[in-house]
């Protein structure tokens, strides 16, 4: 009995806090990260466009914002403060936040969370995350255009779909323009780790790789190549621009200002409602950095063209026939891969050397 | 001219008054940080200390979570506490948390989806016996071949990470899990889960089993003659040795009582706060520890009062952090504060300020 009312007190008390925040006012809008605002990578991105969005809307929006928060109990401890101070919608930027924004957005079933890169939706959470893999066909194709070793390495951040994604089309896109084309993979178990990424890069130029490509953040891939010299590499999550036109060629950037506005303005008209968003090139989610004047202009065009048959989805990077590492067919001839499958990526596709770490 | 003069004995009330002054030191010098990162430092101090106890808004559930975040602080400090004060140094308390956590995970994961109660139970023994184990690699290998506890206790720690890595990635992966690192969470299986024992109030088993680990650690110190073999280790070395004690066992077991409470914090933390393995479980409850056990005079009481107020400096650091927009690392700075000035004042407990000339003999 006491421990009910108790609880319908706590209850009240949370439900009235939300209620009267949300009415008048600027809308709150909470954002945590997981790494620090200036990481020069993932956080930073989400930090930067957190910043456009609060830019666009001035004094509608109050924003408010939490780094370095790590992942499960301390997670859930911060959703919740910030659900307790007033946010109408908070954005978790990582995918080991899944758990804790479900766990809190059943106790704040007025504030709007937005997830990213995870899979767990209720009426209250949303989830976003970007088609990366489109822009690593992008880079395969360069990668087996510009080769001259027919070597490619790649530093690869953790065994989750995103990242094996990556890796398959990354390859097939290369294995299409150069049949002789190998790939080794070294796993880094880090998003952003410059010694480690550095050790990596210089273990694959090593090995005989004159491209590299990175599922990790820093730029010390860049410079370990600057270093090596005729070592081509990709910006990753930001242009990296300082370190083109060599050994940088091109890059994917993150770009989620657009997907910010669009949301905290639905929050504002109060007309947001659970979404799931998986956008790419197409929607400008995903944007492929200049090439650089060290790629030829034919092999630039090519890759450009390329581009574009992704982003008006005249051209899908998982198209048959594909098969599975182990020979067992995946799609027939000319069959799509689903989402689903995608999503949930834990193969090889057929050449790739090596295996997924288990 | 300022001499200092070393007391014959510590100074009993400077002992318990260096936490306090260490506090209002950090304080000074932390809001003289905020001030200068253009922050406004008596409402930041205000916010760390006053709101998450007392503010309306956020205190009913602050005052919980301040059990929640202190109570394997607390577990861990007290372990270390033993070892401190004989002079054994366990600086690999995390590597001994995150070994608790798998063994103990493990195990209940074995057994998934059996709803046996004796599921738990099985799952703290196993958890403190993994964080024993690690402690027996360094204790082993000190007794045997005299390697440095130091060293050996903190590079463990990495590879307790990579283990937990591979865990996470390998044997103890959800299969449900669509293939994203993890285990399964445990607040999804009732048999194996340590969920609040009172809705919000923050207790759960772990922090039942931080409290008896203070009042057993105080026993301990205080009336066992282990205790008493400890105390006379840590003061005198020679005079323990001429006494009987055995640092052979002393080490063993400083570590190995250390190991288990470290293990145990462990399998509470995964259980529930925390809910699963993943690649990034540990957050440095056992590097913490070490703060909170100097901050707590490697007293057991003491170190449930210092948990407290880390767990304090914890909670309300992330309300400035956000409501202010400070940044973590100066959150993080404030903390490191706390135990630079109280390893600084301590000089007080053991000399005394003598102002003026110094005499000539």
């Amino acid at each position: 009995m006491l421990r009910r009312t108790f609880l319908l007190a706590t209850a009240a008390v949370v439900g009235l806090a939300s209620a009267a925040m949300a009415q008048n006012g600027p809308v709150k809008v909470g954002f945590i990260y997981v790494g620090p605002k200036n990481d020069g990578g993932w956080s930073q991105h989400h930090h930067e466009a957190a910043m456009e969005m609060a830019d666009y809307y001035g004094d509608k929006v109050e924003l408010i914002e939490q780094e370095s928060v790590p992942e499960g109990a301390d997670a859930e401890r911060v959703l919740t403060q910030m659900a307790l101070s007033g946010a109408n919608i908070i954005f978790t930027t990582s995918f080991g936040y899944m758990d804790p924004t479900i766990n809190v957005a059943k106790k704040f079933p007025k504030v709007k969370f937005e997830h990213a890169t995870g899979y767990k939706t209720a009426e209250n959470v949303g989830v976003y995350s970007a088609r990366f893999y489109e822009g690593r066909a992008v880079q395969g194709y360069l990668a087996g255009k510009m080769t001259k070793t027919n070597k490619v390495g790649y530093i690869a951040s953790f065994p989750i779909p995103e990242v094996i994604r990556g890796i398959n089309s990354s390859y097939i896109a290369a294995k299409k323009v150069n049949p002789d084309i190998q790939f080794s993979v070294i796993w880094a178990y880090t998003w952003f780790d410059p010694a480690k990424e550095s050790d990596a890069a210089q273990a694959l130029i090593e090995q005989g790789a004159d491209v590299i490509l990175q599922h990790t953040d820093s730029t010390a891939p860049q410079a370990a190549a600057q270093k090596a010299g005729n070592v081509y590499t990709f910006g990753q999550a930001s242009d990296m621009a300082e370190f083109a036109p060599m050994p940088r060629i091109s890059s994917i950037i993150d770009v989620w200002a657009p997907y910010y506005i669009s949301r905290v303005g639905a929050v504002i008209d109060g007309t947001w409602v659970s979404d799931n968003t998986w956008d790419g090139i197409g929607a400008g989610m995903v944007g492929i950095g200049e090439i650089s004047s060290a790629v030829p202009e034919d092999v630039k065009a090519e890759a450009e063209a390329l581009k574009e048959e992704i982003a008006t989805g005249a051209y899908h990077p998982f198209t048959g026939p594909l098969n599975k590492q182990d020979g067992s067919v995946w799609l027939a001839e000319g069959e799509i891969a689903d989402d689903g499958t995608l999503a949930g990526m834990n193969f090889y596709v057929e050449g790739l050397t090596g295996d997924i770490p288990q | 001219m300022i001499r200092l003069e070393k007391r014959p004995t510590p100074s009993q009330a400077w002992t318990w008054a260096t936490p306090v002054l260490a506090v209002l030191l950090t304080m000074l010098a932390g809001g003289l940080m905020f001030a200068l990162l253009g922050k406004d430092p008596v409402a930041a101090i205000k916010i760390i200390f006053y709101d998450p106890l007392f503010n309306p808004q956020f205190a009913a559930y602050s005052r919980p979570q301040l059990l929640v975040k202190a109570g394997p602080l607390i577990l861990i400090a007290v372990g270390l506490a033993m070892g401190f004060r004989a002079g054994i140094w366990n600086i690999g308390a995390e590597g001994q948390y995150i070994m608790g956590a798998i063994f103990g995970a493990a195990v209940g994961l074995a057994m998934y989806p059996s709803d046996s109660w004796m599921i738990f139970p099985a799952m703290v023994i196993a958890g403190a016996f993994g964080g024993f184990l690690w402690a027996m690699i360094p204790a082993v290998l000190k007794v045997v071949f005299g390697t440095n506890e130091i060293l050996v206790s903190l590079l463990l720690v990495y590879v307790a990470e990579k283990l937990m890595a591979a865990m996470a990635l390998g044997p103890l992966r959800n299969p449900e899990g669509g293939g994203f690192p993890g285990s399964r969470n445990f607040q999804g299986y009732p048999a194996a889960s340590n969920p609040e024992l009172f809705p919000n109030s923050g207790m759960h088993w772990g922090v039942v089993a931080a409290i008896i680990a203070v009042i057993f650690g105080y026993i301990l110190l205080s009336r066992h003659l282990m205790g008493y073999h400890i105390r006379l280790a840590g003061q005198s070395p020679r005079a323990a040795r001429f006494g009987g004690v055995s640092p052979a066992r002393l080490v063993i077991f400083c570590l190995g009582f250390g190991g288990a409470l470290a293990g145990l914090a462990g399998i509470f933390e995964v259980t529930g706060p925390a809910g699963q393995i993943t690649t990034s479980f540990n957050t440095g409850y056992g590097f913490t520890a070490i703060i909170v056990a100097f901050l707590g005079r490697l007293n057991p009481i003491g170190i449930l009062l210092a948990g407290l107020l880390m767990a304090l400096t914890y909670i309300g650091g992330e309300l400035a952090s956000f409501m202010l927009g400070l940044p973590s690392a100066a959150i993080q700075a404030f903390q490191g504060m706390l135990l630079f000035f109280l390893l600084g004042v301590d000089v007080l407990s053991n000399f005394r300020i003598k102002i003026g000339r110094e005499g000539h003999a």
